[in-house]
C-alpha cells in the first residue's frame, strides 16, 4: 500500500471521525457530548481542508470555513449556553446499557462497510475508500439518536449525522454544490435554534427533557 | 549477526529492563505527585523501598502453602522473561523467537494466575476478593489485548513482535489509521492491567475497592519485594510492547553496536513522555466501581475490532 501523504491523512481523519462519533455513542455526560461534537467538526475541517488543498477546488475552502465557524465554535456555544440556561447538567440516560450500544454500533460498521464497498468502487475521487466511514459515522448518530432519552442528546445525534453526510460528499464527489450547502449549513443553524425554543416549551410542559413524557397522547 | 554479540545484546538488554522498571515507577509517582501539586516522593524511591524490604525478615501465614512463597520467584521470572523477549533496546535478540505475541499474552495470563491462586491461598477474605477481581479484569482485558496486536499483525503479517517492529519502524513512513484505534483500545487495557486508576489505584491500601494490593497484602520482606518489583517489571513490559508496536522508531539491530546510543537516547525520552502522560491519564480520571470495568474493557475490545475492520476498509 503506498497512498499519497494527502490521501493517508484523510483516511487517519476518517478513522477519527469513526472513533469520535463512538465516543459519542458512550458519553454520559452532555457536556463531554458537545465537546465531541466539537472536536469531530474540527477534524471535519482538517480533512475537508487536506481534499481541498489535494484536488484544488476553491469552493471547499469555503465550505471548510463554514464549517469551522458553524460546528465547531457557533453550534457548541449555543448547546453550552442552552444547557446553562436549562440547568442540564446531569447524566445521559440512554434506553439500552452501553456495552450493547457498542455491539449494535460495531454491527452497524461492519453493514456500511459492507454497504458502500461497491459504491466506492465507481468513485474516483481520492477518499473514495472513506466513504464506507463516512456511513457508519451517519448510522452510529442515527443509533444515538435512537437510544438517547434526553432531548438535547439527541439533537447532538442530529447534528453528529449531518456531519456524517458532509463528509461522505467531500469523499465521494468533492462536496456539494456551494448554494446546497450553505442552505443545509443555514437548515442546521435554525433547526438548533429552533430545538433550543422547543426545549424550553417541553421542559415547562413536562418539567423534564425526557422525551419518554411525549409518548403519552392523552394529557393525564 | 555472530551469536556472542547477540548474547551480550540480550544480557544488557535485561539487565537493564530490570533496573529500570523501578525508575518507571517512581517517575510515574513523581508526575502524579506533581499534578496533583505535591513534592513526591523523588524518583528514586521505588529503590529504596525494594532495598529496605530486602533487608527485613519475611514472615509467613502459618496456613500458607509452597505456592504462596514460590509465587513472588515465579511472578519475577515470568516478568523479567517478557521484559527480556520484548525488543526494549534491539531487535531479533536470541531470546525473541521464544514467544510472538500471542505467547506474551500467555505469559502474562500464567503470571496472573499464578498471583490470584496465591491470594486465595492464606484464606484471608481480602485476598479471595481480590483474586476474583483481577481474574475478571484479566478475562476482559485479555481479548482486547490480542484484538490489538493482531491489528498491528494485519499489518506487519506476522504476529512476532519483531517483525511487528521491522515492517513499521525501519520501513517508509506510513499514516496507518487502524493503529489510531489500536493504540488507544492498548493505552486502555495497559491501565487495567497494570492496575492504573480508572479500573484500580495503585497507591490504596485496605480499601475495599483495591485489586492488586488486596491479593498482595499477606506478603512481606523479600517477597514483597518480588512482588513489586515484577508489577513495575510488567507496566515497563506493557510500556515497552507498547513503544514496540506504535512508536518502534529508533531500536536498533542486534549485533549493531552504533545503533546502541541512539536506541538508549530514544528509550529514555520515549519512556519519560510514556511514564508523564500515564501520570497525566491518571490524574484526569476518576476510579471506576467495579461494574463499571467491563464498559472500559469492553469499549478497548470495541476500538480494538474496529481497528481490524478499518484496516480492512482503507489500508488494504
Amino acid at each position: 500500500m503506498n497512498l499519497p501523504l494527502h490521501a493517508q491523512i484523510i483516511n487517519l481523519c476518517a478513522a477519527l471521525l469513526l472513533l469520535l462519533a463512538f465516543a459519542m455513542l458512550t458519553q454520559r455526560r452532555i457536556r463531554s457530548l458537545i465537546n465531541l461534537f466539537s472536536a469531530q467538526g474540527l477534524v471535519l475541517v482538517i480533512s475537508t481542508l487536506t481534499v481541498a488543498y489535494a484536488t484544488h477546488q476553491t469552493h471547499l475552502y469555503y465550505s471548510a470555513l463554514l464549517t469551522l465557524v458553524l460546528k465547531v465554535m457557533l453550534l457548541p456555544w449555543i448547546m453550552h449556553r442552552l444547557i446553562r440556561k436549562l440547568n442540564v447538567r446531569w447524566d445521559v440516560e440512554s434506553v439500552l446499557n452501553i456495552p450493547a450500544t457498542l455491539l449494535i454500533g460495531i454491527v452497524l460498521v461492519i453493514f456500511a462497510f459492507n454497504l458502500a464497498a461497491p459504491i466506492s468502487q465507481f468513485s474516483d475521487t481520492i477518499a473514495k475508500s472513506t466513504l464506507g466511514i463516512a456511513t457508519a459515522c451517519i448510522f452510529l448518530a442515527f443509533l444515538m439518536m435512537i437510544t438517547r432519552r434526553k432531548a438535547i442528546s439527541q439533537v447532538i445525534g442530529f447534528l453528529a449525522m449531518e456531519n456524517g453526510l458532509f463528509f461522505a460528499a467531500t469523499s465521494a464527489t468533492y462536496g456539494m454544490p456551494m448554494v446546497v450547502e450553505l442552505g443545509i449549513a443555514l437548515d442546521v443553524l435554525v433547526g438548533t435554534l429552533i430545538f433550543g425554543v422547543f426545549f424550553f416549551h417541553i421542559r415547562e410542559k413536562f418539567e423534564s427533557l425526557d422525551i419518554h413524557h411525549l409518548e403519552k397522547l392523552k394529557e393525564r | 549477526m555472530n551469536v556472542a554479540s547477540g548474547i551480550v545484546f540480550q544480557i544488557l538488554q535485561s539487565v537493564l529492563v530490570l533496573l529500570i522498571a523501578p525508575l518507571m515507577v517512581g517517575w510515574v509517582n513523581q508526575c502524579r505527585a506533581w499534578l496533583q501539586n505535591k513534592s513526591g516522593p523523588g524518583i528514586w524511591q521505588p529503590y529504596k523501598v525494594l532495598n529496605k524490604l530486602f533487608h527485613k525478615d519475611a514472615v509467613l501465614a502459618h496456613n500458607a502453602s509452597p505456592l504462596f512463597w514460590a509465587t513472588p520467584y515465579i511472578l519475577f521470572g515470568s516478568m523479567w522473561l517478557a521484559g527480556g523477549i520484548v525488543p526494549v533496546l534491539a531487535t531479533s535478540l536470541p531470546f525473541a523467537p521464544a514467544a510472538d505475541v500471542i505467547a506474551l499474552v500467555g505469559l502474562f495470563a500464567f503470571a496472573r494466575v499464578f498471583i490470584a491462586l496465591a491470594g486465595m491461598d492464606v484464606g484471608t477474605s481480602f485476598g479471595t476478593l481480590g483474586a476474583r477481581r483481577e481474574m475478571m479484569i484479566g478475562f476482559l482485558a485479555e481479548p482486547a489485548m490480542l484484538m490489538t496486536l493482531f491489528t498491528a499483525s494485519l499489518i506487519s503479517q506476522s504476529t512476532s513482535l519483531v517483525t511487528i517492529v521491522e515492517t513499521l519502524g525501519h520501513g517508509d513512513l506510513v499514516i496507518y489509521p487502524s493503529m489510531a484505534f489500536a493504540a488507544a483500545g492498548f493505552v486502555m487495557v495497559l491501565l487495567a492491567e497494570n492496575g492504573r486508576i480508572p479500573i484500580d489505584n495503585p497507591s490504596t491500601h485496605l480499601e475495599l475497592t483495591m485489586i492488586h494490593e488486596a491479593m498482595i497484602l499477606e506478603y512481606s520482606a523479600r517477597h514483597l519485594a518480588l512482588v513489586e518489583w515484577a508489577a513495575s517489571l510488567k507496566l515497563t513490559a506493557y510500556v515497552t510492547i507498547g513503544i514496540a508496536i506504535f512508536v518502534p522508531w529508533g531500536i536498533a539491530q542486534a549485533g549493531d553496536w552504533a545503533g546502541i546510543p541512539v536506541a538508549l537516547a530514544a528509550l529514555a525520552l520515549k519512556l519519560t513522555i510514556a511514564g508523564a502522560g500515564l501520570a497525566l491519564l491518571e490524574a484526569l480520571s476518576a476510579k471506576m466501581r467495579i461494574f463499571r470495568a467491563p464498559e472500559f474493557l469492553g469499549t478497548a475490545f470495541m476500538l480494538a475490532t474496529l481497528g481490524m475492520l478499518v484496516h480492512f476498509l482503507l489500508e488494504t
